[in-house]
């Protein structure tokens, strides 16, 4: 299969599912969570480049870490997520550069899915897929959650389970995002078109259907103009993606 | 006391180790309006939360078998987060739109409003589709955090009217919080003064002296009784 194109199909399955998930975090001010995950997704990420692994696959178990102990260090200290998030997070990110191979950085910071190979494109694509049938499924009740944590545990919603399952899922996206925004950018991907289609959006149908919509174009956008112009797709997704939310803005005061 | 849907004995409720109830008892009767007055820092949503199994808690809270508890809670401030419309909100509660409309109507408001954001509404409008929502489920006990809290006056004449109806309609059993001795006196059968603990609990115009409102908020602000006609 031509390279261009699996890179293609990889970005925009991923822009999606992300872009789609994002939807979920923006309501709970957790659009930035992304982006400390995915710095901390920097070990494992040098980790297989080191090695010669998918990266995704090195970066999973790092954001898993993470969560676990951000969790952990909240109900052990009782101390604000954000600030434990950003003890987590540096931490991840300096011993990243101890043994990140220095040639290879430019990949594990900003993303390279112009060199992905099969196997991990259809790897990528299936999670992708299971993410997005699982974020529908759970779209609901989450909605309800965001709203309100105390109606959804009087109706019997186990509320913990949930945000289990969401947590889980963006574990998986971030891993994901890695291989196409690198460590540095993985906020991006689910913040941005989540605020661009909430500028537009007159009701929660339209909301969802516009921020897959965002996190598609801005990859396709992206993968495209750095094959027109041999610049990393990683950041011409992201300016893709700013560029549709300025749009969005004149859009949103002229209605 | 046969007719009770709600019994309550030696409820004690600690929040990160402090006690916010102290051995509270009491029985709510079938279609009764039980008022739970008291100032700021009672613990007056604590027990709300204490009898929807929402916080941990000591002691005996037992709803008759089969009960329906619909809750209105005080505010849903994160709502304006979500781009909702007011049908998709109804639909987070699995009612249908024929369900959400017949709702409406008995919420007096019209089936255009479903297309409006529920961020757009005015707060009587939003406290009166919550009430409707509540209301989706079908239940046959509403629990209510401060039913006022926030609407204008306008507002609050239609939500008044709405929960008037609602009570004789529907034969609800409403339990409601609040801290405004006004709509103690117009909609509530009972009243429980809570502070921590129960200081009174009966008819609102036999338990609510002048006394018994000054103990339940010293230290706090001073309230006045409202002048009522006699009907």
């Amino acid at each position: 299969m031509n390279q261009f194109l699996l890179s293609l199909l990889s970005g925009i399955f991923i822009g999606g599912a992300a872009g789609f998930l994002g939807s979920l975090m923006l309501p709970r001010r957790m659009s930035l969570a992304a982006g400390p995950l995915g710095h901390l997704a920097l070990s494992g990420i040098a980790l297989a480049l080191i090695y010669g692994f998918d990266i995704s696959l090195g970066a999973f178990p790092f954001v898993i870490l993470g969560i676990f102990l951000i969790w952990l260090f909240e109900r052990k200290t009782k101390l604000p997520t954000e600030a434990l998030t950003a003890v987590v997070f540096a931490t991840g990110v300096a011993i990243a550069f101890f043994f990140l191979p220095i040639e290879q950085a430019e990949a594990a910071l900003v993303g390279d899915i112009s060199s992905v190979h099969f196997d991990d494109a259809i790897f990528a694509i299936a999670i992708c897929i299971a993410t997005f049938l699982v974020v529908e499924i759970i779209y609901p009740k989450m909605t309800l959650i965001n709203i309100s944590e105390d109606i959804a545990k009087s109706q019997k919603i186990n509320v913990g389970k949930y945000n289990l399952v969401y947590l889980l899922l963006i574990a998986l996206i971030v891993a994901l995002g890695v291989k196409v925004v690198g460590g540095l950018l993985t906020a991006a991907i689910v913040a941005i078109p989540a605020v661009t289609s909430r500028n537009l959006a007159k009701n929660l149908a339209q909301y969802k259907f516009l921020a897959l919509s965002f996190g598609i174009l801005s990859s396709a956008v992206g993968i495209f103009l750095s094959q027109l112009t041999s610049l990393p797709a990683g950041p011409l997704i992201i300016v893709s993606s700013a560029s549709l939310f300025l749009i969005s803005i004149f859009l949103k005061t002229r209605s | 006391m046969e007719n009770a849907i709600l019994r309550v004995k030696d409820l004690n409720v600690k929040l990160d180790g402090e006690d916010v109830l102290t051995d509270l008892s009491f029985n709510v009767d079938e279609g009764e309006v039980l008022a739970i007055l008291g100032p700021n820092g009672a613990g007056k949503t604590t027990l709300l939360k204490a009898l929807l199994g929402i916080v941990l808690y000591e002691g005996v809270i037992k709803w008759r078998e089969g009960v329906r508890i619909g809750y209105v809670p005080q505010r849903l401030p994160f709502i304006k987060d979500v781009p909702l419309s007011v049908k998709e909100f109804f639909q987070l509660e699995n009612a249908s739109e024929n369900e959400a409309k017949e709702i409406l109507k008995s919420i007096g408001l019209g089936e255009k409003i479903l297309r409006n954001k529920v961020g757009d509404l005015s707060s009587g409008q939003f406290q009166r589709i919550l009430i409707g929502w509540a209301l989706a489920s079908d239940p046959n006990v509403l629990l209510f955090d401060e039913p006022l809290a926030g609407i204008d006056i306008g507002g609050q004449e239609s939500v008044y009217n709405l929960l008037e109806r609602l009570k004789v309609e529907k034969n609800l059993t409403i339990l409601f919080v609040t801290h405004e001795l006004s709509i103690v006196y117009r909609l509530a059968d009972r009243v429980l003064c809570l502070n921590k603990r129960m200081l009174c609990m009966g008819a609102p115009k036999e338990k609510l002296t002048p006394e018994a409102i000054s103990s339940l908020y010293a230290n706090s602000i001073r309230f006045y009784q409202h002048k009522h006609e006699e009907g």
